[in-house]
């Protein structure tokens, strides 16, 4: 497994001691994962979910929600009503 | 409490807690301005009136910081109350503060915190177990009468086994998820710390419950969990799985297990011996499932909208790179880029798609042994509690640690784990007993007479 790729695809950003440290102790767990190829599974269906799970509605009426203010409140930037994050568009390309 | 029995809490919080580190946010200003304001509320005082609850930091409870124990959630204050808050607040419960836990409930030792580690009641060089660690420390010590904390695969009942306390993972969809901060979705439950099996059935009772914010609790009506812990075992079927009796397990623990079995049935209780086969599976296909449920719920630390922000970042993906590499602490960044394996294109099939078929062979043995007794019993850890730092750079013997808890979570049974006796050297035992999907009633009815019978929890850690 390539810790690098991995660790970019999930948006983290590591040290180099972490890349290798990463990588060994994942491919210890990995190696230990291993294990479930012995398992008889043929035939056998996936449980994602232990409940007998049915859609859940609601009646379509208006309820309190969190005031524009309290959603805002932990931003840690924000401009106006609105979540605010560094450019997204690089002009330049 | 009577405003002296408040000041005395206070006071012993404030003693002992830098000794212990369980509780990571307190406000003894908060407690006494609950302890004032539930003289005014309205109804039938019922059991948990004035009783102090201690809550795990992955609960949001309006106002107060809940940080998931971790840097990129600090500062976050939730704008409002877990359902299982509001429950408490009208019940007229007193939330004590915020008890510190593995970042994110990700381990089980409560060492991956970025407030440094909680140290076990029983001996301070130890650990209290983990997740919930600050939970079961703060009720092993006298911090809190009682605590809430959460269990993805063992994280209430394996400290509750090392810090001697009574702790309880209810049924998948027995309590409501809606505010707790998520790890995997498919296995995490909010559940209670007590001190005795009946003080856990009261906190149980206020907590469970349909809630139509929680698509996942289930419509089923709330046992009378108080009365069952109440009833004798004559007659009861109790099946002992020999998997859980191999290799590996210490000779103290084992030894106390088998001194329970005995008691159960000189109680009347019958003792059945039965296999389930496909125990060996369970610690691989929790950490592929836990894992990719974890990388997809972690996704929303992002610096956006709330928590950590990295300072110097050029542009949006640079930002959300930065501030998770900041903000992680090393289990997390593990399990979201193995999460991120097992889920990933050419993978999926032999690890996340294969891990759901082996939980549905997990799930049966649960079916087949709850056709032939009511509950099963078994040690809650194959060892004693660890010593602080003596597992931290192992993740898999760390994960190995809960081979025990890991299969109810799995099949969304629910277990108890309880006081069963003390190594030599003076360290708790705990005993797990598991039960078929809604069967709470028939864990406190279990843990209530085996309670009535033996002293444990008389016993209290030297502080």
């Amino acid at each position: 497994m390539n810790v690098e790729t991995l660790a970019s695809l999930a948006r983290i950003e590591l040290s180099s001691d972490e890349k290798t440290r990463f990588a060994g102790q994942l491919e210890q767990i990995l190696h230990h994962v291993e294990k479930l190829k012995s398992a008889h599974t043929e035939g056998v269906e996936p449980t994602t979910h232990v409940l007998p799970l049915a859609n859940v509605y609601r009646e379509d009426q208006l309820r309190p929600s969190l005031s524009n203010d309290a959603a805002l409140a932990n931003a840690p930037d924000k401009d106006g009503p609105y979540f605010k994050v560094p450019r997204i568009i690089d002009p330049a390309s | 409490m009577s405003p002296l029995q408040v000041e005395a809490l206070i006071k012993r919080i404030e003693q002992l807690n830098p000794k212990l580190n369980a509780l990571i946010w307190f406000s003894a200003d908060s407690v006494r301005r609950q302890a004032k304001a539930i003289e005014q509320l309205s109804g039938a005082r019922g059991p948990l009136w004035g009783v102090p609850v201690l809550i795990k930091d992955n609960i949001c409870v309006n106002g107060v910081p809940a940080t998931c124990a971790s840097k990129i959630l600090k500062g976050f204050t939730p704008p409002y109350d877990a359902t299982v808050i509001t429950r408490l607040k009208q019940a007229g419960a007193i939330l004590v503060g915020m008890a510190n836990m593995d970042e994110f409930a990700f381990g089980s030792s409560c060492e991956h915190s970025c407030y440094g580690p909680t140290h076990n009641p029983w001996d301070l060089q130890r650990v209290p177990g983990g997740s919930s660690g600050g939970s079961a420390a703060a009720v092993a010590a006298g911090l809190s009468a009682l605590a809430l904390g959460s269990d993805t695969g063992g994280s209430i009942r394996q400290p509750a086994a090392f810090c001697g306390v009574v702790g309880l993972k209810p049924t998948y969809g027995r309590v409501s998820r809606y505010g707790l901060i998520a790890f995997a979705s498919s296995l995490d439950q909010i559940g209670p710390f007590a001190r005795t099996v009946s003080d856990a059935a009261a906190l149980l009772e206020t907590i469970a419950g349909f809630d139509p914010n929680d698509s996942t609790s289930a419509e089923v009506p709330v046992g009378a969990y108080r009365a069952a812990a109440a009833k004798e075992v004559k007659g009861l079927r109790i099946g002992i799985p020999k998997e859980y009796f191999a290799d590996g397990l210490d000779a103290e623990i084992k030894t106390a297990i088998d001194a329970a079995i005995a008691w159960y049935r000189s109680a009347g209780a019958s003792i059945h011996e039965l296999s389930m086969p496909n125990t060996e599976y369970a610690v691989p296909v929790y950490y592929i499932v836990a894992t990719a449920e974890a990388s997809s719920n972690l996704a929303r630390f992002d610096g956006v909208r709330f928590g950590h922000r990295a300072e110097d970042a050029g542009t949006v993906l640079d930002m959300f790179k930065k501030s998770r590499g900041e903000g992680f602490g090393s289990e997390a960044k593990r399990r979201i880029i193995l999460g991120t394996y097992v889920l990933s294109s050419g993978y999926y099939d032999a690890y996340y798609g294969n891990a759901l078929k082996v939980r549905t062979l997990i799930k049966n043995d649960f079916d087949k042994a709850f056709e032939q007794v009511d509950c099963l019993l078994t040690p809650t850890t194959p060892t004693a509690p660890f010593k602080i730092g003596e597992k931290t750079d192992d993740p898999l013997t760390m994960y190995l640690s809960d081979i025990m808890t890991i299969s109810a979570n799995l099949a969304g049974v629910p277990a108890l784990s309880m006081p069963c006796g003390f190594t030599k050297s003076g360290l708790p035992i705990g005993m797990q007993l598991m039960a078929r999907p809604f069967g709470e009633e028939t864990l406190f009815q279990a843990g209530g007479a085996y309670e009535r019978a033996h002293d444990w929890n008389k016993k209290e850690p030297a502080l």
